[in-house]
């Protein structure tokens, strides 16, 4: 992101022409802190430096190439897009998240690739909640051309669910993206209700949803540990989305998911239209987050 | 998931038999753990960095209370210095103009602005008997203006009507002179979602402000944010000038620390906090008990206190 070269200044003001010391490790880690790696990953990936390089002369930009490496051999493994499997018809892709991430968003995004792709989306406007949560979707399926089942607010979420998949296997649909209302992990009766909405769609297919996207706000600091465990825990989440990646904010904290529990990151959001969703590359993110220019 | 604080101290002070006044050698290892224990709660680090330094000075040579250990001694030090760091007991938003007072909501995509101007709508009207009329100045989120529109008639207050294809500025203008002629006491002003370091947005919501000449400018942040709280808040306030803060999503388990973050940048109160989705979910804040909170430990405050 555009200021992560902050990070890349903090760094060449530290170590220029000196030795890897106690003083300048302290300060590096807190470059990684402040990029909401969180305290624990930040000692862990410093110290591993330390070990290597303790005491040598470093130059500055030695010392963020090697801490880039490292960031990027932990996130590596994650970095899987989420492809449609035609074979599923249709596949269904469950969207949760915690309120405002940017699910609905993102459901306009991914349908935006996929109809690229030329498959045969359809969108269920599952918030039946949030107020115009709904005509919100209905102007993304207008946009991107893609058919939205919807019924009015107040509706039982689970039972559009079951109406959409009906539909879309009706007409062939090869995905259909299920939009839900933003939710609190510490929620426990929005969580069930969550649940409810997956039982239900298991009646008519029992592999589904075939993917449960968590989308992640990159704004968001060490509560992101709580919300991705809760929510793995109760509706298993099978990848992350993360959005917002446009702003200041460095989403320093997926090295920290990436480790803790390994789940796929699927692509990452860079801003409100529709082509503003991006590959998630391992390289390109950790070199970003130190501050380095991505060749 | 975090240890708490009062574990971490136990491990520390367990060592120290020992009563009387508090050493420096005591105070800088209870510190270390205190600073840990902020940045867990998302405390921006220059924050945490000024606030260790201030605690410091408050603590060595204090003397310990017999019934509390030198641990309890120095958390009731630091709780009293993050309540202070954050603020004065609830400030209330100041409608002291003329009227229409114009109240400008902004902040980050998502943050929960729309929500909160309904909120603090409802409250106004039904509670302080206020005429509120509330407008939504955004033109770019899909349905953004229907739903501040669903929103006012739920709570029966009434929504500037919807002239599509009418940009933010001229939206703000109408907006106070509907609020002056019809007679409204207040006009609530939602803005679109914007990033600090989108310079072109962030110019735009300036001129609104010149348009409208807001009484209070709220900056609404979620309870979640991490470190890039200080960025945020920075920016927003120098370049639109902020008068409060509302925190959003306190209802979740974030332990808050953005609150201290924003507060320590900006000066700017927080004035008020979301506590749930529902129009009614807002409550004044109260920087003792969301001290506690980003501390995790409220019962060995109140422990000392009683001691
Ligand atoms: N800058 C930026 N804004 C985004 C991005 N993704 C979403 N947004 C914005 O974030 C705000 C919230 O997005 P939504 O898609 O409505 O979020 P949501 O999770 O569906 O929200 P709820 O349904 O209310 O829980 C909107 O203003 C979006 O335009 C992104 O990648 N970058
Ligand atoms: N749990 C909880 N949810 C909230 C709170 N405030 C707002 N929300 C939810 O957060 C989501 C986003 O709220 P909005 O009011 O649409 O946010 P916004 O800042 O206007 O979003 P944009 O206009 O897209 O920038 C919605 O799902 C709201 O219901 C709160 O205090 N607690
Ligand atoms: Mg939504
Ligand atoms: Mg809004």
């Amino acid at each position: 992101s555009r200021s992560s070269s902050k990070l890349g200044e903090g760094i060449g003001g530290i170590f220029t022409k000196k030795k890897l010391d106690d003083e300048s490790i302290e300060e590096l880690e807190e470059l990684l802190i402040t990029s909401d790696l969180g305290v624990t990953t930040a000692t862990r990936l410093t110290e591993n430096l330390a070990k290597t390089r303790f005491n040598k002369d470093v130059e500055p930009h030695e010392v963020s190439e090697a801490l880039a490496a490292d960031i990027a051999t932990i996130l590596e493994p994650v970095a899987t897009p989420l492809e449609v499997d035609k074979s599923k018809s249709p596949h269904i892709i469950l969207m949760v998240g915690v309120n405002g991430s940017g699910k609905t968003t993102t459901i306009g995004k991914l349908a935006t690739q996929y109809k690229a792709q030329g498959l045969n989306v359809t969108l269920a406007a599952g918030d039946t909640f949030r107020a115009a949560a709904i005509e919100q979707l209905q102007i993304w399926g207008e946009r991107t051309g893609c058919p939205v089942v919807a019924k009015e607010t107040g509706s039982d979420a689970a039972g559009l669910a079951y109406e959409a998949i009906e539909r879309a296997r009706s007409e062939n649909a090869d995905v259909v993206l299920i939009d839900t209302a933003g939710r609190l992990h510490n929620k426990s009766d929005l969580m069930s209700e969550l649940q409810k909405v997956i039982r239900v769609i298991k009646k008519l297919d029992e592999n589904a949803p075939h993917d449960v996207v968590l989308v992640l706000d990159a704004t968001t600091g060490q509560n992101a540990v709580s919300q991705v465990g809760t929510f793995k825990e109760l509706v298993d989440v099978t990848g992350l989305v993360v959005t917002k990646l446009d702003g200041s904010a460095r989403g320093g904290i997926l090295v920290a998911l990436a480790e803790k529990f390994g789940l796929p990151v699927h692509a990452i959001g860079v801003g409100e239209t529709a082509d503003d969703l991006r590959p998630f590359t391992a390289k390109d993110f950790s070199r970003s987050l130190m501050g380095l220019d991505n060749t | 998931m975090f240890d708490s604080l009062q574990d971490r101290l136990g491990s520390v002070f367990d060592k120290l038999k020992r009563r009387g006044a508090l050493s420096e050698a005591d105070v800088t290892a209870a510190l270390r753990e205190v600073r840990v224990a902020l940045l867990e709660a998302d405390v921006a680090l220059p924050v945490v960095k000024d606030f260790i330094e201030k605690v410091k000075v408050e603590a060595v040579g204090q003397d310990v209370l017999k019934s509390v250990t030198p641990g309890q001694m120095v958390v009731k030090i630091v709780n009293d210095q993050l309540s202070e760091m954050l603020g004065a007991d609830h400030v209330a938003l100041n409608l002291q103009v003329t009227p229409p007072a114009v109240i400008m909501m902004v902040g980050l995509q998502g943050s929960g602005k729309t929500t909160s101007t309904a909120k603090i709508s409802k409250r106004l009207s039904e509670k302080e008997r206020k005429k509120v009329l509330m407008a939504s100045l955004d033109v770019r989120r899909p349905a953004a203006q229907e739903q501040l529109a669903v929103l006012g008639a739920q709570i029966g207050v009434r929504t500037l009507n919807i002239v599509p294809g009418e940009q933010p500025v001229a939206i703000a203008k109408r907006a106070v002179q509907t609020g002056a002629l019809e007679g409204f006491d207040v006009v609530m002003l939602d803005t679109a979602g914007r990033l600090a370091i989108d310079e072109e947005l962030m110019a735009e919501v300036a001129s609104v402000r010149d348009a409208a000449k807001p009484a209070e400018t709220l900056l609404v942040a979620d309870a979640m944010t991490g470190q890039d709280a200080v960025n945020v808040a920075d920016t927003f306030n120098q370049k639109i000038g902020l008068s409060g803060i509302v925190m959003t999503r306190m209802d979740g388990d974030a332990r808050g620390g953005a609150a201290l973050s924003m507060r320590a940048v900006t000066g700017c109160p927080i004035k008020l906090i979301g506590v749930g989705e529902k129009l009614d979910e807002l409550e004044d804040f109260h920087p003792s008990r969301v001290a506690s909170r980003i501390l995790g430990m409220g019962d060995v405050v109140s422990l000392v206190e009683k001691a």
